[in-house]
């Protein structure tokens, strides 16, 4: 009979998803830092140069991919410690799979908290 | 396209600095201490007050204002885009298989990141919070007493 290949450390598993995540996380963190920091520089230029662009930020739109964006930013802060404590803790290969469900459960309890504070904030409630 | 593959057995060099191993140490140490930069910059500008209606020109001028941001923000700003840089560095060595457009890339990141660190920490420390003739209601309150 023959059978499935058996997944591997990484393949199909914890092990893989939490990579691939890690990666898109990463490059979407990024790109967003490149915009932030030229944005920010327009303090340079003028008062109401940078509060003409910064006012897009506080859109309902960008509100929501604000949120979008610490979400991002939760998984892969949270992960990379779950990486470093893999490579540096000497029971870390061996929890890493419990690790990374805890990395969701502290997503979910930081982001629960902000999401509730800032969007709030964006659409004027309370 | 053919690739070539080190024999996997053999030893490497050990001529000049590994320099694979300081980005890899460099990953994890910039990465730890990014999470409380981070943490404390996304708690301070959107879960503070009004939160993102508060950020104007006058709130980024009170911050610098003071030297604690001005070393928080300078720091957060070299170790993520450093951070950053060396990671889609990893990327495009995995993805692009073509030697020139991807040492092209690469190049291009690095041109990318020194540019923004320049520019970045230039307007951190030589940032006026008060400038000449703008309307002051739009400055921090320190610049009209
Ligand atoms: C918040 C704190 C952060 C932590 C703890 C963290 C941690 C890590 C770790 C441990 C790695 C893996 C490196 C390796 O496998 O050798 C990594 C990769 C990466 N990080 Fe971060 N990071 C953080 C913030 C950021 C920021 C702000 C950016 C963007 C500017 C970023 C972009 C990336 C990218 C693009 C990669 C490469 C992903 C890959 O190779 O698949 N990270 N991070």
């Amino acid at each position: 009979m023959p059978t499935k290949p058996a997944g591997t450390l990484y393949r199909g598993k914890v092990g893989m998803w939490s990579w691939v995540l890690h990666r898109i996380t990463g490059v979407a963190i990024f790109f967003f830092l490149l915009v932030h920091v030229l944005d920010t520089a327009l303090v340079r230029l003028s008062p109401e140069a940078y509060n003409a662009v910064i006012s897009t930020y506080k859109t309902p739109l960008i509100g929501l991919a604000e949120t979008g964006l610490v979400v991002a930013i939760l998984y892969h802060a949270l992960n990379g410690v779950r990486i470093i404590l893999v490579d540096f803790w000497r029971k870390g290969a061996k929890y890493q799979n419990k690790m990374w469900w805890a990395v969701l459960v502290i997503c979910v309890a930081l982001f629960v908290p902000f999401a509730i504070r800032h969007l709030s904030n964006v659409f004027h409630i309370g | 396209m053919s690739v070539v593959i080190e024999t996997p057995r053999s030893p490497r060099s050990r001529k000049g600095a590994n320099w694979e191993k300081y980005g890899w140490m460099y990953m994890r140490i910039s990465g730890a201490i990014l999470v409380a930069l981070i943490f404390g910059h996304l708690f301070a500008n959107l879960m503070v007050g009004e939160g993102i209606h508060a950020i104007d020109f006058a709130f980024v001028g009170g911050k610098w204002a003071n030297p604690f941001w001005q070393v928080w923000d300078g720091l957060m700003l070299w170790l993520a885009l450093i951070h950053g840089t060396n990671g889609m560095r990893t990327i495009v060595n995995d993805y692009v298989e073509r030697q020139n457009v991807r040492k092209a890339l690469v190049w291009a990141l690095w041109v990318i990141c020194g540019a923004l660190i320049v520019l970045g920490t230039l307007v951190i420390f030589t940032f006026d919070p008060c400038p000449a003739g703008s309307d002051p209601s739009l400055l921090p309150s320190f610049c009209t007493k």
